[in-house]
């Protein structure tokens, strides 16, 4: 075997060492509680700081603390998206089994983690804005960005054969990855009701460090947070398709033990 | 032996308009329902000029954009059933290029009626005579795009168990800029503002959905028949 041959076989193997599914529930078990433990600590620390160390805002007052949970889910709503249309893509290209059950597992997280985001924000809204939704472009496009949550979800479980639906839910995942951009460019493109981006990676924020701190924490608790109850999921996924399989083999064991004759017509 | 593409495409909207031609009834149900839907907004709303007027563009887009969901979920279903949709993608023909063909089918058999329908339902919603030309511009951009995204949604649930009503659940999220762009045209144009900007952003859309809805459908189509 030649050097280039080697090398093919070693990439290969690295991208499809974890659609063996034992292998990865042996590293599913070891990462979960690093997932789910800084999660649980971090939002806490995050929430804790933000709701009795930060500061009130100058204008906005006290309410101004349902930024720390508004702006992560709000990251998180359209990362999932984008993880989502990723999933979408390797399964797609590469017809990888753990993309698939990825996908199917993230539609749900998603879903619940938008509906936070609008909640929290209609929240936020009657206090500062005066109204409970303002049709702006921000909103409208989040909300877009639920009902394609909710499509997945619908598409990926309406196939009798499981497969038909991640081929055809990734097609609609990927299609969907186009309201991304108009989410994150909503507030630049139209003069909208909505605030711009606060945080930018180029340009320094232009918050207060004392309010960027909680921030920071539950952004990052919250992020780990969708990781642990994604990674939570698939392995209950994984492994419910495990014991299936095997109740499924006894009992095709035991109807050949009972009628000797299917047993080889079915072989 | 080798195929003519275009005449292959052809022998596909050929069968297709007959087919609508044969079956009169089912082509005009969508011009119907979108007659009768719009009709019921004045008995909703009551008859006052002024407000019809103010939602008339509105409703006609709603009303488009419902219309021409309708037919969506025969478009592949009837060949997927009949075994004429593996006979298709046999021919040698690339999907994508079969699903286009079968959405300018949809356009010429739901969009166009609904172009002719639409000026008659404005007019009885009090829309001025002059932003006639602004509608039908913007619906003919814009039910182009409902046949590209419509024909990419009906290829993706086909074989699902309640494809039918999956379908607006996934076409109308992923239509909503082109209701937003052509409502707003038309809105313009009543006020007096610049129509131009909104429909240029209708026909960029539409320039993304041309070559990107048929590969989409062709993949899904592919994974209907496997």
């Amino acid at each position: 075997m030649n050097a280039t041959q080697s090398l093919t076989a070693r990439t290969g193997n690295l991208f499809h060492r974890y659609a063996n599914p034992g292998r990865f529930l042996r590293m599913g078990a070891k990462l979960q509680p690093w997932l789910t433990w800084p999660a649980l600590a971090l939002s806490a620390a995050g929430i804790v700081c933000g709701l009795f160390f930060s500061p009130a805002d100058w204008q906005q007052g006290d309410s101004v603390r349902i930024m720390y949970v508004h702006v992560p889910t709000a990251w998180l709503a359209s990362s999932g998206y984008m993880a989502l249309a990723v999933c979408s893509l390797l399964s797609l290209v590469w017809r990888h089994p753990l993309a698939d059950l990825a996908a199917v597992e993230i539609g749900p997280v998603g879903a619940a983690i938008t509906a936070v985001c609008l909640a929290t924000g209609s929240l936020w809204g009657k206090p500062m804005w005066g109204t409970w939704w303002v049709w702006d472009a921000r909103l409208t496009s989040v909300l877009v960005l639920f009902f394609l949550y909710l499509g997945h979800i619908a598409l990926i479980r309406a196939f009798d054969e499981p497969q038909r639906g991640y081929r055809a839910a990734a097609i609609l995942g990927l299609a969907g990855a186009i309201d991304l951009p108009i989410i994150k460019f909503s507030v630049q493109w139209w003069n909208t009701l909505h605030q711009p981006d606060s945080i930018t990676v180029t340009g320094a924020p232009t918050m207060s460090t004392s309010m960027l701190w909680p921030l920071g924490l539950t952004t990052l608790g919250f992020t780990l947070g969708f990781g642990a109850i994604v990674l939570a999921r698939l392995r209950a996924s994984v492994m419910e398709s495990r014991i299936r399989t095997i109740l499924a083999a006894s009992r095709g064991r035991q109807s050949a033990q009972t009628n000797p004759q299917t047993d080889s017509a079915a072989v | 032996m080798k195929f003519q593409i275009p005449s292959l495409i052809m022998a596909i909207l050929e069968r297709d308009l007959r087919l609508a031609l044969r079956h009169g009834a089912d082509t005009l149900g969508a011009v119907l329902f979108f007659i009768l839907a719009g009709a019921l907004f004045p008995l909703a709303l009551g008859p006052s000029p002024e407000l019809l007027r103010r939602m008339a563009p509105g409703i006609v887009w709603v009303c488009a954009l419902l219309a021409a969901l309708l037919p969506l979920d025969r478009l592949f279903g009837s060949e997927l059933e009949d075994g004429s949709l593996d006979q298709l993608l046999m021919t040698g023909l690339p999907s994508p290029l079969i699903a286009l063909a079968k959405m300018i089918a949809h356009w010429l058999t739901t969009g166009v009626p609904l172009l002719l329908a639409a000026g008659p339902l404005a007019i009885m919603l009090g829309m001025p005579a002059g932003s006639m030309v602004v509608l039908l511009t913007g619906l003919l951009l814009g039910t182009l795009i409902l046949s590209l995204i419509g024909g990419m949604a009906a290829s993706v649930v086909l074989g699902a168990r309640r494809g039918g009503v999956l379908l607006p659940l996934l076409v109308l999220p992923l239509t909503t800029p082109a209701l937003i762009f052509g409502a707003a045209a038309l809105d313009a144009a009543q006020t007096g503002l610049s129509w131009g900007p909104d429909l240029e952003l209708l026909g960029a859309f539409l320039a993304a959905a041309i070559p990107l809805c048929p590969l989409a459908a062709g993949a899904g189509l592919r994974a209907a028949v496997e």
